[in-house]
């Protein structure tokens, strides 16, 4: 690749705080680095990574509004979690995560296991119990 | 918190990829001067694999590079540099660690979780625990950054430092941090390029199984042919779309590493006095141009945007045609290296 081929397409992915650097080739035929904003296929697979991620949330909130999954779980998929990665941050089992996921079963939480549950999701008590409208 | 303010004067140079350029600034700070590229090849970080049995997120794993952390550890063997490497089971004595380092006048490196970095874009915000950085200095409840990927460094708050320096899953990334205790001042770097280069050639050409080395481009290209037809459409695309992000993405420096060792095989011949290495470097960015080929139409399939000639099939001759001629490649380099 020569410098001048090095992409630049730029899909806002790195909301301009910085360009990447790529390796590629000077007039003279020596490796430097050079700048670029993005590429395309780059984007393309970036935003549909992002798009399977979105999906999910929207399919929890819609389980939560349909009151068949408790507002954890939303919050779960926004932190792109599932039960067995937020057990871990938890240092409880994936099953107890799995139970909680049941609005009977989160509502009978205590204070301390939703203060933990907030921190490692990282929004307040008061936001985890919620969706937004 | 009573620790004072503390600012060691840190070069911060942007790199393509996180670990090969934590090494290269981490070095330079030490008085040893590393470009990344050398980094990259001391170290022998070039590889591939395959791995269709081992998933994240349900898709099989493809890496262009050998196992995080070991960049580092075979670029400290072959170059003598002896690293003092930590882990930690409580976040509050791994950030005292760490300010006790900082007092030392010593900048730290450390494994943190791209997740929970805030000053890096959204976009690139998944759980990936294995993003090097380097931390120079405080000030109040903030520790100076220096992160490789950008361009100049940044800053963090304790409290996200720790979060990201505590982050679960694959791996853990259990506080690590590390910093040189002894960087030879006279290191053979004669020695450690041509110990690096036979090492990247010999585990590309001869590792055995179908999905490690040189080969395994091959192994991929037989199962991508099918993809369609194994995983249906929509599960096809994603697993081609995680294939280019593998390759692509912040990590690689694109091309899965190509340019990046082409720029190594090119200092390498001025280093050994070998130019016949610059042979190889050309080659080497011709390989890396036909890996790019390949992401740029696997881009167009994924996006459904695809010409009728882009097809899986056509995909898998590109990937089989990239395999062949890096096993001739890495072959002959390795007799060029002997």
């Amino acid at each position: 690749m020569k410098k001048e081929e090095v992409p630049q397409d730029d899909a806002n992915l790195l909301e301009g705080k910085f360009k990447v650097v790529k390796y590629a080739l000077n007039e003279k035929g020596e490796y430097v680095k050079v700048p670029s904003v993005g590429w395309e296929p780059e984007n393309v697979a970036l935003e549909q990574a992002w798009d399977v991620i979105n999906e999910r949330v929207e399919v929890a909130l819609a389980e939560v509004r349909a009151g068949r999954a408790s507002s954890l779980s939303y919050h779960m998929e926004r932190n792109m979690m599932d039960p067995a990665l937020l057990a871990q941050h938890m240092g409880i089992g994936a099953r107890r995560v799995r139970k909680h996921l049941r609005p009977a079963d989160f509502e009978r939480l205590d204070a301390h296991t939703l203060q933990r549950y907030a921190e490692v999701l990282q929004v307040t008590v008061d936001q985890l119990k919620r969706v937004p409208e | 918190m009573s620790v004072s303010d503390r600012t060691i004067p840190f070069d911060h140079q942007q790199s393509a990829h996180c670990e090969t350029g934590v090494i290269s600034n981490l070095m330079r700070f030490h008085g040893m001067n590393v470009s990344e590229p050398l980094a990259l090849g001391i170290g022998s970080g070039l590889f591939y694999s395959h791995m269709p049995f081992l998933k994240v997120n349900g898709l099989p794993v493809t890496s262009y590079r050998i196992l995080p952390g070991h960049i580092f550890k075979r670029f400290s063997n072959n170059t003598g540099v002896r690293m003092k490497r930590m882990k930690f089971r409580d976040p509050l004595a791994a950030m005292a660690e760490l300010d006790r380092v900082l007092d030392r006048g010593l900048p730290v490196g450390m494994l943190t979780s791209v997740f929970y970095l805030p000053y890096l874009p959204k976009a690139f915000r998944f759980h990936f625990n294995a993003h090097n950085i380097v931390v120079f200095g405080r000030e109040g409840d903030e520790y100076l950054v220096s992160d490789p990927v950008m361009d100049a460094t940044t800053r963090i708050h304790r409290t996200a430092l720790m979060r990201a320096r505590f982050a679960k899953g694959m791996p853990n990334t259990n506080g690590r941090m590390y910093y040189p205790e002894v960087v030879p001042a006279d290191a053979d770097m004669r020695h450690a390029v041509a110990k690096g280069l036979r090492r990247t050639a010999r585990d590309m050409s001869t590792t055995p199984l179908p999905m490690f080395g040189s080969k395994g481009i091959g192994f991929l290209a037989a199962r991508l042919r099918h993809y369609e037809r194994d995983l249906g459409p929509e599960k096809a695309r994603l697993a081609l779309g995680n294939l280019i992000r593998m390759q692509e993405e912040i990590g690689t420096g694109g091309a899965g590493f190509r340019f990046m060792f082409g720029a190594f095989l090119q200092e390498s011949a001025a280093l050994l006095e070998r130019p016949g290495l610059k042979g190889f470097a050309l080659r080497m960015t011709a390989i890396g141009d036909q890996w790019r080929d390949f992401a740029y139409e696997a881009g167009r399939l994924c996006k459904d945007r695809a010409e009728s000639h882009i097809t899986y099939g056509s995909l898998a001759d590109k990937l089989t045609a990239i395999g062949r001629e890096e096993q001739r490649f890495f072959k002959e380099l390795a007799k060029a290296a002997r």
